[in-house]
């Protein structure tokens, strides 16, 4: 096994473990917080392939990174504060209660 | 006396004969206007009655007048009109009158005593409320008899002639709401159909072998020798020619409608019709219809015949005739409803008419059935006139003494009595003379001969013991008696005077009546009268109508029997008198026989119709309702169930996939990664296939 | 492969685990600050100083403490009754076992095609600058618009109600 597959299948683990907790809690943080570890996932996948890529002084793979670093960020600030206001407005962050999108 | 006629042949038709459509025309248009008028109507329909029967007569006169003028200038004028009515393949059917001497001679005398007759009941049913209804029913029967007296086609005359059995069936019931009525029209009607049907088997099969219907058609009609001879060439059943069996035939539909034996039934049963219909239809007019039918179809009885010799056809016209002569003056001896009597007469003398036209010829069965018409009719009239004054009373047990309250009623009836008698001078004298004459020379037998002077000593009889009944003794009757009004009288008083002199007019020495209707002529030569075998003849049956009035009035004379003590004579002879009084049981055989016959088939049919006809449809019917059951069980269950089933699936599917729409996000976000496994497995095999 | 791999793949698997299976919320966002620390390590391992060091940065001193922000404004609602697992979570599991299969086959299957091992690169700050600033200035312009449109979009989203009570 390559160096590269170990680091993939790193990333691959991580990718389920976060799919996993999106999927499985009920605590709407919670699934935020897999869907974080997704994002890093993707994002060690991104650094993986730069390093062990044709041509890694491109810098491509590593740009790629830190700008999705910088997207996550932002999308943790406004999907927490959504999630504030839900809370706020039903009192509970408890997923399964929530099916207001029904039919 | 049986000659073959050669008539002149006319290849056109005088003006008189090419209008003679009209007398029978104008009557049915008369009734038709009077068929269209509300009940109360009653001085118009009896005007239009008398007045279209009026013209009728003055036309007759005209072309009677006509003929005469021919036959005087030695022409014996035969003019034929035809016209075709329609085409059937090759054949043509057509339609057409005749004028001869024949018809001229009949249609006079049809108008005239037709006339009187209207006269007489414009009095006589003054008090009916069906006035109007009557008038019209009486121009319509006019109308009709005139066409058959016209008529040159058998098909023609075939229509009139049903025609008039049904205004004759209209008139019998003409009280429809008395059921004696009802059923005596019914009886009437059925009776002659049972003539008419051989008379239609005839008519066809005379169609059929000679192309042709006409009686008279300048050489090519079917009473014309060409016809005749192919006619004659032909055999049907049993020795018999083809025109020995239509002839056979066509009596049979004349013996219906003349009340021959067996068909006389219904003749003493239309007497529930008032008087007058009693009178014109049942006496004068319709009932000769059947006489002068033979008479007209009389070159095809006779066909065949040698000289002085005779056919099948005329032997058994005359052996009918003879016996119901006989039959029906033997039940007339018995009878108590003055009616009922002239009924009866009437029949036996319409015997003597067919005896003598089997015997004698046409003019001789003419001639009494023209002098017949009219003291038969003065008969009835007078017998109407009797009621009339009795008020509305119809049995001779309960009249009599009428010669003083009714004298000339009296009077009139005498006359018409003798004169059917055969009383000396009086015109019934000579026309049944002239029968006798022809029996007494007949070759095939003479028992005809003996049986038709027994008649006339019967006929002396019973009308002397109706007159005795009704007119001597004294009343005993309830109320009073009363006189007719003029208007009764007046054509009681005509009739009698023709009941009187028409005699003259066929006497053996001078035959006018004869010559006239054989188109030779004849004058005045009265030495015949005293050739012995002729003076003998007249005074046998002289002295047997003396005998015959002298017995009447030995037995009844002026007696006036209470009216529930028994009649002389049944006090002699009690089981043929009720024999006779009961009509020798030909009604009550009929009944056992054809009648239980037919209702046992009517039944027969009923069930038929019913259960097998009935049941075929039925079970049709039932296939189908079966089959409609099926369809809807199929419908309800399989068609809506499998419809209803897919709708329910469907929805059932529909909710199984609502079910995803859980408003859950983390249901969405499953399905987004199950989504994204399938698609990136199907991107790898396929990218590594 | 080195043990030090093994060691800090360990501790952000574990971290990743932890995170989404325990039970108090601020455990688990502790232990995703743990993932992400194990992640930067592995950045560093990958000779990518500059993304592990914006991972620790950024994850770690922004994203893991607004998570703990959050777990702390949402107390209102303590550990369910029913349990922290949702309804239905082993299809979640199942679903998520069937996406790494899809990615470990993936990966497992390719070996030959990837490229092994080469020189380690040398990446400067000066170089990222420089494609910062070059290559990628626009991607960083369009960047800084969406940060600023997300600070502003979050103080919006969780700002107080005039009249709400909280």
């Amino acid at each position: 096994m390559t160096p590269l597959a170990s680091y993939l299948l790193v990333a691959a683990l991580l990718f389920s473990i976060g799919l996993a907790g999106a999927l499985t809690r009920r605590n709407a943080i919670l699934v935020l917080i897999g869907i974080e570890l997704m994002l890093n996932a993707a994002n060690l996948n991104l650094i993986a392939f730069w390093r062990f890529g044709p041509h890694p002084e491109a810098l491509t793979g590593m740009m790629f990174a830190i700008f999705s670093i910088a997207v996550a960020a932002a999308e943790a600030a406004v999907g927490l504060g959504l999630v504030i206001q839900i809370h706020r407005h039903a009192k509970t962050t408890d997923l399964d209660a929530m099916n207001r999108m029904k039919g | 006396m049986q000659e073959t006629i050669s008539f002149t042949p006319q290849l056109t038709a005088s003006p008189i004969a090419e209008m003679l459509w009209l007398v029978p025309a104008v009557p049915i248009v008369a009734a038709g206007i009077a068929a269209l008028l509300k009940q109360p109507r009653r001085k118009l329909a009896a005007t239009l009655a008398i007045g279209s029967m009026s013209f009728s007569l003055l036309f007759s006169l005209f072309a009677f007048a006509h003929v005469l003028a021919g036959w005087t200038h030695g022409l014996a004028i035969r003019e034929t009109v035809n016209i075709t009515w329609f085409q059937v393949g090759n054949s043509q059917v057509e339609l057409g009158w005749v004028l001869d001497p024949l018809s001229a001679v009949m249609l006079v005398m049809v108008t005239f005593v037709g006339l009187l007759i209207f006269i007489y009941s414009t009095r006589y049913m003054e008090h009916d409320e069906n006035y109007t209804r009557f008038f019209c029913f009486l121009s319509l029967f006019a109308g009709a008899m005139l066409g058959v007296v016209i008529a040159n086609s058998l098909l023609l005359f075939f229509m009139c002639w049903e025609l008039v059995g049904l205004t004759s069936y209209l008139l019998i019931g003409f009280w429809y709401y008395k059921p004696s009525a009802a059923s005596a029209a019914k009886k009437a009607f059925l009776t002659t159909r049972v003539g008419d049907v051989f008379f239609l088997l005839g008519m066809v099969w005379l169609f059929s072998q000679t192309g042709t219907l006409l009686f008279y058609n300048n050489g090519a009609g079917s009473l014309e020798s060409n016809a005749l001879l192919l006619l004659l060439s032909q055999h049907a059943a049993l020795g018999l020619t083809a025109a020995g069996a239509i002839g056979l035939l066509i009596f049979a539909g004349a013996a219906g409608k003349s009340g021959q034996f067996p068909l006389h039934v219904w003749l003493p049963d239309a007497m529930e019709g008032p008087t007058p219909v009693s009178a014109l239809i049942h006496a004068a007019t319709m009932v000769a219809a059947g006489v002068y039918l033979i008479a007209r179809v009389y070159p095809l009885m006779q066909a065949g015949a040698l000289a002085g010799g005779t056919t099948t056809p005329l032997i058994v016209v005359t052996w009918v005739g003879a016996f119901t002569a006989v039959f029906a003056a033997l039940i007339a001896v018995a009878q108590n409803d003055i009616k009922r009597i002239l009924a009866y007469s009437t029949v036996s003398q319409l015997g003597y008419m067919m005896a003598g036209l089997g015997m004698g010829g046409v003019a001789v069965g003419m001639f009494h059935l023209i002098t017949h018409a009219f003291f038969k009719a003065l008969l009835f009239m007078g017998a109407g006139s009797v009621i009339h004054g009795c008020h509305d009373e119809q049995d001779i047990r309960r009249m009599g003494g009428l010669k003083s309250d009714m004298p000339i009623t009296f009077l009139t009836y005498g006359i018409g009595m003798l004169a059917l008698s055969g009383f000396p001078i009086l015109s019934g004298f000579w026309s049944k003379d002239g029968i006798l004459e022809a029996a007494q020379h007949w070759s095939v037998a003479k028992t005809p001969f003996y049986m038709l002077v027994f008649g006339a000593l019967l006929t002396a009889f019973y009308m002397t013991r109706q007159v005795a009944y009704v007119f001597l003794g004294h009343w005993r009757g309830h109320g009073t008696a009363h006189e007719s009004p003029n208007v009764m009288t007046v054509p009681l008083a005509i009739l009698a005077f023709f009941a009187m002199a028409l005699g003259l007019l066929g006497t053996p020495a001078w035959p006018w009546f004869h010559a006239f209707l054989e188109g030779r002529s004849t004058r005045f030569e009265w030495h015949i009268l005293v050739e012995p075998g002729l003076l003998g003849l007249m005074l046998t049956s002289t002295a047997v109508v003396l005998a015959g009035i002298f017995l009447g009035l030995k037995i009844y004379g002026d007696r006036s029997p209470k009216p529930e003590a028994p009649d002389v004579l049944e006090k002699f002879a009690p089981m043929p008198w009720r024999w006779l009084r009961d009509r020798l049981y030909v009604d009550e055989f009929y009944a056992l026989t054809v009648i239980a016959f037919y209702t046992w088939w009517a039944r027969v049919a009923d069930w038929l119709d019913r259960k097998v006809w009935g049941g075929a449809v039925a079970s049709v019917a039932s296939v189908f309702r079966g089959w409609a059951h099926l369809n809807r069980f199929l419908d309800a269950n399989v068609v809506d169930g499998s419809f209803d089933k897919g709708c329910d699936e469907i929805s059932s599917s529909g909710g199984l996939l609502a079910l995803l729409q859980t408003g859950r996000v983390q249901t969405y976000l499953r399905i987004l990664a199950l989504a994204i496994v399938v698609l990136t497995a199907i991107l790898i095999w396929s990218s590594r296939a | 492969m080195s043990g030090m791999f093994f060691l800090i793949s360990a501790l952000a698997v574990g971290g990743g685990l932890a995170a989404v299976l325990l039970k108090n919320t601020v455990h688990c966002a502790l232990a995703l600050t743990l993932a992400f620390a194990g992640l930067a390590l592995l950045f560093l391992q990958l000779d990518a100083q500059y993304a592990g060091f914006a991972q620790m940065l950024v994850y770690i001193g922004a994203v893991a403490i607004l998570v703990v922000f959050a777990i702390l404004l949402t107390r209102g609602s303590e550990t369910p009754k029913d349990g922290v697992y949702s309804r239905n979570w082993f299809a979640g599991l199942v679903i998520a076992a069937a996406v790494f299969a899809m990615l470990g086959w993936a990966v497992l299957q390719s070996t030959s095609v990837l490229p092994h091992e080469t020189a380690e690169p040398v990446v400067t700050v000066q170089q990222i600058g420089i494609a910062l600033m070059g290559r990628y200035v626009l991607p960083l312009e369009i960047v800084a618009l969406l940060l600023t449109a997300a600070t502003i979009g979050a103080v919006i989203v969780a700002m107080h109600e005039k009249e709400g009570a909280k």
